[in-house]
């Protein structure tokens, strides 16, 4: 092909640095190429930093978590613990009995970033959450089932506590997506009408869980509520596994179809254009946001606001044009650790830790209003 | 090529009125879009009788017709008597008075915000009024409904206005789908801290959980009374702003342009809503879909005109909410079923069609 | 860029149109139409609003399935081809584009490289030298690090046709490309395309309001009326009177641009009907 010659600074294998607004070494300014072997892509600066920063912050704000309790544990000995060496004592306690919980919350708080972010991103509506539009309520209906209608007059317990409750909310979650995308679709899923639909299957099953909290009996009642609110406090490698498991096949799913989503953010007509195949686009990957944001209601309850806010703080930090998804994760990750840690120590009782994260997503509402006319299209 | 129109033409003719049958006939037009708005009002209002006589006499009880109109009136207190007229008279008052409310309120919210899906309940406004509710009696222990009912009033103006203005965001003002969001973020926002009030001990969570799904059972009976002052306020509120509601219907420019006072037409429908959101949440609980569905099968038959719109849907809303009560007594016997979980399987559908119907337009 | 082929090769017919049905929900809009799209020429479709022109150019471009009938591109039934290719050699303005807020210029018109790159290859040497020239040669280059809702709308038209220049398709259809410009930015545009016409023998197609452009800049005029063809041809042939008046219900008179010798249609109006008409000769002396 001709044409090379526009290429300037080297050829593969030299990774190069931004060199914007500096005469610039790139052909086209602020899209600096970073290419290695066969793989080429655009270097942002800003979005690395930013996400590289955000791990940070991750680990430490979860060590401090970790290092909480009856046996305090310093941050350095948390790190050391973890990376197999301090005493055998605090070794035991950190990779044993802490470490469950706060991994749990790093991994569940990942899941609901991402899922925040391709929702928001499928539907082009900074609004839309797996939270608003149904998962969630289908996963707590469901789950609130179990709680309610199993384990006899009293609280479900055991096997029923550790392992029905988040089945059934994990197969609750799927089944709203499903019914969401089933009645949204109508010769193709129109951002608008998913987001429509998924209000009203939200109401629908609200409505149910509301109608069985009143059915159950009140311990029933009462453990339907907690869960309701969205606590790690019973997590343990239980919870771990599975959400692990999810993040790591879901994520590079995820990150591999994000190639559609530039194209996507121009309107379904454009996209097309480009060769996209929109309708197939938007279903994989709101799928894919939809079954994370249903495990991480399995595992922890419905912690909302995560999924909502989380993308769009991203997206202004980052200065894209759509929310980054493996920031999102990111800054998920460590907005859930830091309410978990929130939650154990701003009160003498613990909290559960979807509370402190909707305490959390006021001041953004409001911040959000106060912005109203700027514009806050993705 | 004929380039006949009904309605407006341009330079504007005065219409002139000729009685009829003298003189040329009234433009078959008009005449039939009134007739048949009127007998759409008949309609319902046949409707509402047969709604009351089935919320009075059905039931786990069932009471034969003949024996409901003796309860009503004769003063001895066999068990019937005392079934229709402590039980059932009182629900059947309420569920109009709840129903009026909320359609009335739904199809206000519809006007102002000029979308097809406003309604207090799926915008947030009753989970606001719930939410200060609770505050207000668990918080601050206020026990009366005289008391909490300005609790109510002031979760669904702060709701209301905190919806509005997210859904305004982005270019254009607020579509019908990000008013929807926005008023489903508010709820589940306000359904959190809710919840997180009503955690703190277990006497207030069940007492709450009843209240929360929406019922008409088991309220006072001088709720009903209680709550008349409120809805009669906001009712008249809703019928002085239904003129102005026309005229915003094309817009706010084209409103002012027209002599309109936007501000003021804009806070009489506030307060309106405030009112009757307020105190319809305050006696029965929270309750959405009534507003949404009645206020579409309304304008069905009465046009755009809010004047006619009103009523109509008040009316069609105190018809749904005695027939869903009645549904919910008769499908679950020897329980019930809440109205609001009735309302919420015949509205959910009823949104869900409408939404694929169309494409969802500024109304 | 990708290089152009030359002439010889590329088939004659682009893009064919048979017996073409096509509509929306319930309605039909067009009904058992046939049109050919030559190679390196400019068509514009004109016509009175609801005629189907848009709806046209959609199933032109792949975006509206046809109910009956076929589209064929280059020979072959473009629903056939896989999307990427069709996008490689076919590409589309739409009406009203959307673009969201915080993107800039250089990453929009990267957008374009879309049907070229794959989800390892995200911008290879080939896709940075497309973007650069088509910056370029809209002379978008210096706004390259804008975002595109800071652009006043002549320039995001032109932001938007470098996207499209970007993708290196050899065909082009535009649907109302100066639809809520001044007139100023649209015959920039449209002096745009004609470029893109001459220097790289793209083949377009667009949809147009004004008669006059379109007369200018078109060599090929398609007049549309109620889902059927009415008239095809030169601008010298298709805009006379007569057809002004069954096409759009238009009472006008048609005489010779001074500037570009094209027709020029000049509305009569109701005000001065029943004047004394005026020569050709007499309208241009005056």
């Amino acid at each position: 092909m001709t044409g090379q010659g526009l290429n300037p600074g080297g050829g593969p294998g030299h990774p190069r640095a931004a060199g914007s607004g500096r005469g610039g070494t790139a052909a086209v300014p602020g899209r600096a190429a970073i290419r290695v072997g066969g793989f080429s892509g655009v270097w942002r600066p800003r979005l690395v930093g930013m996400t590289l920063v955000g791990v940070a912050l991750v680990v430490l704000v979860a060590a401090v978590n970790i290092g909480r309790g009856d046996f305090p544990i310093s941050i350095g000995d948390v790190l050391a613990a973890l990376v197999g060496g301090g005493d055998r004592a605090q070794r035991f306690i950190v990779l044993e009995l802490r470490l469950p919980r706060t991994l749990t919350g790093v991994l569940v708080g990942a899941a609901l970033g991402l899922a925040g972010a391709l929702t928001q991103s499928v539907t082009r509506n900074p609004l839309a959450s797996p939270d608003l539009l149904g998962v969630t309520a289908g996963a707590s209906a469901t789950a609130v089932t179990v709680i309610a209608l199993g384990g006899g007059s009293g609280a479900a317990v055991g096997v029923l506590a550790s392992f029905g409750v988040p089945l059934a909310a994990l197969l609750g979650g799927l089944l709203a997506a499903a019914v969401v995308y089933g009645l949204a679709y109508r010769r193709g899923v129109v951002g608008d009408r998913m987001v429509l639909v998924g209000v009203g299957v939200n109401a629908v099953a609200v409505g149910i869980t509301s109608w069985l909290l009143v059915v159950a009996n009140i311990n029933q009642a009462a453990q339907a509520t907690v869960w309701l609110t969205g606590s790690l406090n019973a997590s343990g490698w239980a919870q771990v596994v599975p959400v692990g498991v999810a993040l790591a096949v879901l994520v590079p799913t995820a990150l591999l179809l994000a190639f559609g989503l530039g194209a996507l953010q121009l309107g379904d007509d454009t996209a097309s254009a480009l060769g996209l195949r929109v309708n197939r686009s938007r279903v994989a990957l709101g799928l894919v946001g939809m079954t994370l944001a249903a495990v991480a209601a399995a595992c922890a309850g419905p912690i909302g606001f995560v999924a909502l806010v989380v993308p769009q703080v991203c997206l202004r930090m980052v200065r894209s044009a759509s929310p980054p998804l493996l920031t999102s994760a990111v800054y998920g990750a460590l907005l859930t650790v830091a309410a978990d840690l929130i939650a154990r120590t701003a009160l003498p009782r613990e909290l559960p830790v979807g509370i402190i994260t909707a305490v959390l997503g006021t001041p953004y509402l409001l911040y959000l209003l106060s912005r109203r006319n700027r514009g806050v299209t993705i | 090529m004929t380039t006949a129109t009904t309605g407006s033409s341009y330079p504007p003719t005065r219409r002139r009125r000729r009685p009829w049958p003298l003189g040329r006939p009234r433009p078959t037009g008009v005449g039939a879009q009134r007739s048949r708005r009127i007998g759409f009002l008949v309609a319902l209002l046949v409707l509402l009788a047969l709604a009351v006589l089935a919320s009075i006499a059905v039931g786990a009880k069932p009471i034969p017709l003949g024996s409901v109109w003796d309860a009503l009136w004769s003063p001895t207190p066999t068990e019937d008597n005392l079934v229709v007229r402590t039980l059932r008279l009182p629900r059947t008052v309420l569920g109009i008075q709840v129903g009026i409310a909320l359609g009335v309120a739904g199809a206000l919210m519809q006007g102002h915000t000029r979308n097809p899906l406003a309604e207090p309940g799926l915008l947030g406004v009753s989970a606001g009024s719930a939410f200060f509710v609770v505050l207000g009696i668990f918080a601050f222990g206020v026990t009366s409904l005289y008391g909490y009912v300005w609790f109510s009033f002031a979760g669904a103006f702060v709701a209301s206005v905190a919806v509005f203005l997210l859904g305004s965001l982005g270019r254009g003002g607020p579509t019908p789908v990000t008013l929807a969001l926005a008023g489903v973020a508010v709820s589940y926002l306000l359904r959190g801290l809710t919840s997180a009030v009503v955690l703190s001990d277990t006497a207030t969570l069940d007492a709450y959980r009843f209240w929360d799904v929406g019922s008409l059972a088991g309220r006072d009976v001088a709720i009903a009374g209680q709550i008349t002052p409120f809805l009669l306020v906001g009712l008249l509120l809703a019928a002085i702003n239904g003129p102005g509601l026309n005229l915003l219907a094309l817009g706010e420019d084209v409103a002012r342009g027209l002599g309109q006072n936007v501000t003021l037409t804009r806070w009489t429908g506030l307060v309106a809503i405030t009112l009757l959101t307020g105190a319809a949440v305050a006696a029965c609980g929270p309750i959405a879909f009534v507003g949404l569905v009645v206020a579409h099968l309304a304008r069905f038959y009465t046009g755009p005109d809010y004047r006619w719109l009103l009523p109509a849907a008040g009316l069609a809303g105190a018809v749904l909410l005695l027939v869903a009560d009645v549904v919910g007594r008769v499908v679950a016997r020897p329980g019930e079923l809440p109205v609001g979980i009735v309302l919420a399987f015949i509205g959910a559908p009823f949104f869900v069609a409408l939404v694929r119907r169309r494409t969802m337009v500024r109304l | 860029m990708t290089e152009q082929r030359p002439a010889a090769e590329r088939p004659e017919v682009r893009l064919r149109a048979s017996e073409l049905r096509l509509g929306y929900g319930d309605s039909i809009v067009i009904d058992g139409l046939d049109v050919d799209v030559l190679d390196g020429t400019v068509t514009a479709v004109i016509g009175p609003n609801g005629c189907g022109k848009s709806t046209l150019l959609r199933a032109l471009a792949r975006l509206l399935p046809a109910r009956h009938g076929e589209v064929l591109l280059d020979g072959k039934r473009i629903d056939r081809y896989p999307s990427r290719e069709v996008a490689r050699m076919l590409g589309v303005l739409p009406q009203t584009p959307v673009a969201p807020d915080g993107l800039t210029v250089a990453d929009l018109v990267a957008r374009g490289r879309h049907p070229h790159q794959t989800w390892y290859r995200q911008w290879s040497g080939d896709d940075e030298t497309a973007v650069a020239e088509a910056l370029r040669w809209t002379g978008m280059s210096e706004f390259a690090e804008r975002t595109v809702d800071t652009l006043s709308g002549g320039q995001r038209q032109r932001v938007w046709i470098s996207m499209a220049l970007a993708q290196g398709t050899e065909i082009l259809l535009l649907d109302e490309p100066t639809t809520f410009l001044d007139l100023a930015h649209q015959v920039d545009v449209l002096d745009l395309v004609e470029r893109l016409h001459r220097e790289m023998r793209r083949t377009v197609v667009m949809v147009l309001h004004d008669l006059n452009l379109a007369a200018r800049y078109a060599g090929r005029l398609i007049a549309m009326r109620d889902g059927r063809i009415v008239a095809d041809g030169r601008p010298e042939e298709v805009l006379t009177t007569e057809l002004l008046r069954t096409v759009f219900e238009l009472d006008a008179q048609v005489i010779t641009d001074p500037v570009a010798g094209t027709p020029l249609v000049v509305p009569v109006g109701r005000r001065h009907r029943g004047a004394a008409p005026t020569t050709t000769a007499a309208a241009q002396r005056a």
